[in-house]
């Protein structure tokens, strides 16, 4: 009966929790194309999400791409099929890994500071403030947020794209005595608009799921100091989470036909 | 004459997670009057006023503002009444992310677009009130006093001159100079603007310099309320116990061992 008990106890607050969250998707989305639009906040959002992000996403993309080709290499190499070297780089960074690992990123560096701001504003009653001054959290907060998340990861992950194939070319050219004309050559033969479009669809939902989930915990956060890193701790893991479910779900989209 | 009230609250109830918090609160507040509520911690005076500034949808009972009933309205509903609202936070809850200008002239740049030049004077206007100068228009919250947070949270609240203001144990945490220094200020400010307004407090020197009226909370409800007079003559052993700050006496002390 014990253990009935706490299975019961956990689904019950599983789908309180989704509709929590639900909720919360659906006032944060109805606030992004509600007026007034805080342009001077998106912008600052902007500065905050994308333009300090953009040396973090561009290491990892770098140092991404040169590892790829180094593996790539060398599994290659027992096949003899080192050839493939450039195109796997170029594929697997644009379709996969620029997105979603620069998204863990940001998602490690955003998520957690979107839920420090607004956890310390819940606590110390900066939201209620907002509120009695008859401005609206979420148009104020939240969906400045969002927006430029949503905005700035297809740029971020645009970057980290053009960078960690450039990583490989690097690591192949310098390391690997790859030709670099021939290296360039079959990166660009084996590469199309839908390899490279499917990553920043993909990076934007990302950034829609760095910033909800930063809102979402920092908004919730109770309990003082302890409450906002509980908030941000968990801003962080749901994201990263979410990230790579969303990753599943969208590579099962575009490419299984 | 009896004056009108300005607020009205009737059969306020709330719990929260099975604990009954507030149990069928009444009071009323008439036009221009100060009334300070009282109460030991965990009485639900922060509740009560959460309910009344629309942060928090009772489970029953009603709350009129002019006779307005707004205990059901959504934030847009009562926008207008909002408006009319000034609130001063414990700690004041000023904006870290802005400097004090923007944190004074918030509701009006929010409200009607000001160019920065007219939100400053805001600013200066009302920080003048609170007898703050100009020196500290630029400044972030972080580089100032608990007891400066306050004078601005005071600006702020009344820099669109409300006709209702609250005060959130405007007191707490400063000390007795400064408690001074607050509570003449409010009384300054209050008689200026001619407002309404309703102050939580458990520090007696406040409830002595504000209060025409004051209520007693205790678990809940209030169970005295009278004029200021009143105070040092009523016979109720609650207040009495509260006032002269008594652990023994029929209010029981939190996380005391029976």
């Amino acid at each position: 009966m014990g253990y009935i008990a706490i299975i019961g106890r956990f689904v019950l607050e599983f789908f309180a929790a989704s509709g929590r969250l639900s909720l919360f998707t659906w006032h944060s989305t109805a606030a992004v194309f509600a007026p007034p639009v805080y342009l001077r906040e998106i912008i600052r959002q902007v500065i905050f999400i994308g333009y300090f992000s953009l040396p973090v996403v561009a290491l990892t993309s770098f140092f991404t791409g040169g590892v790829l080709a180094l593996q790539i290499y060398y599994g290659g190499n027992q096949l003899n099929s080192e050839a493939i070297v450039s195109t796997i780089v170029a594929l697997g960074i644009t379709r996969e890994l620029g997105p979603v690992l620069g998204g863990l990123m940001v998602a490690g560096r955003v998520s957690a500071a979107i839920a420090a701001e607004i956890g310390t504003m819940r606590v110390t009653e900066q939201i209620d403030a907002l509120t009695t001054l008859s401005t609206d959290p979420f148009k104020y907060l939240v969906a400045p947020r969002l927006i430029a998340a949503t905005l700035c990861m297809p740029v971020l992950a645009f970057f980290a794209d053009i960078i960690g194939v450039m990583g490989g070319f690097v690591v192949g050219t310098q390391s690997l005595d790859f030709n670099s004309a021939i290296y360039v050559q079959r990166t660009v033969n084996f590469l199309e608009l839908d390899d490279i479009t499917s990553g920043l669809i993909k990076a934007a939902v990302f950034g829609f799921i760095i910033a909800l989930m930063g809102c979402y915990h920092g908004y919730n956060s109770r309990g003082g100091a302890q409450g906002v890193g509980r908030a941000t701790t968990n801003a962080v893991v749901t994201a990263s989470i979410l990230i790579l479910m969303a990753n599943y779900i969208m590579t099962s989209l575009f490419f299984t036909a | 004459m009896k004056k009108e009230n300005r607020i009205e609250v009737s059969g306020l109830q709330k719990s929260f997670a099975g604990k009954e918090v507030l149990r069928g609160v009444d009071l009323e507040i008439p036009v221009g009057t100060s009334l300070v509520i009282i109460g030991g911690s965990g009485s639900g005076k922060s509740v009560l006023l959460k309910h009344i500034l629309g942060l928090l949808r009772a489970d029953a009972g009603s709350i009129k503002i002019d006779g307005e009933e707004i205990s059901k309205f959504s934030r847009r509903q009562r926008k207008h009444v909002d408006q009319r609202i000034g609130m001063l936070f414990q700690n004041g809850a000023l904006f870290d992310s802005m400097p004090v200008w923007k944190n004074v002239a918030f509701a009006q740049i929010q409200a009607n677009n000001l160019s920065a030049e007219e939100a400053r004077q805001i600013a200066k206007d009302s920080l003048a009130m609170v007898e703050l100068g100009e020196d500290i228009l630029d400044l972030f919250p972080a580089a100032l006093s608990g007891g400066t947070h306050k004078r601005i949270g005071l600006a702020r609240a009344i820099s669109y001159r409300p006709d209702i203001i609250f005060f959130d144990e405007p007191t707490t945490g400063l000390d007795p100079i400064m408690t001074d220094v607050i509570n003449h200020l409010i009384v300054q400010c209050v008689k200026e603007l001619g407002a309404t307004t309703m102050t939580i407090t458990h520090d007696m020197s406040s409830v002595r310099a504000i209060a025409d009226k004051t209520a007693l909370l205790y678990k809940g409800q209030i169970i005295w309320h009278g004029y200021r007079d009143e105070l040092e003559t009523a016979d109720n052993p609650y207040l009495r116990q509260f006032m002269l700050g008594l652990p023994e006496g029929p209010i029981e002390v939190e996380g005391a061992v029976a």
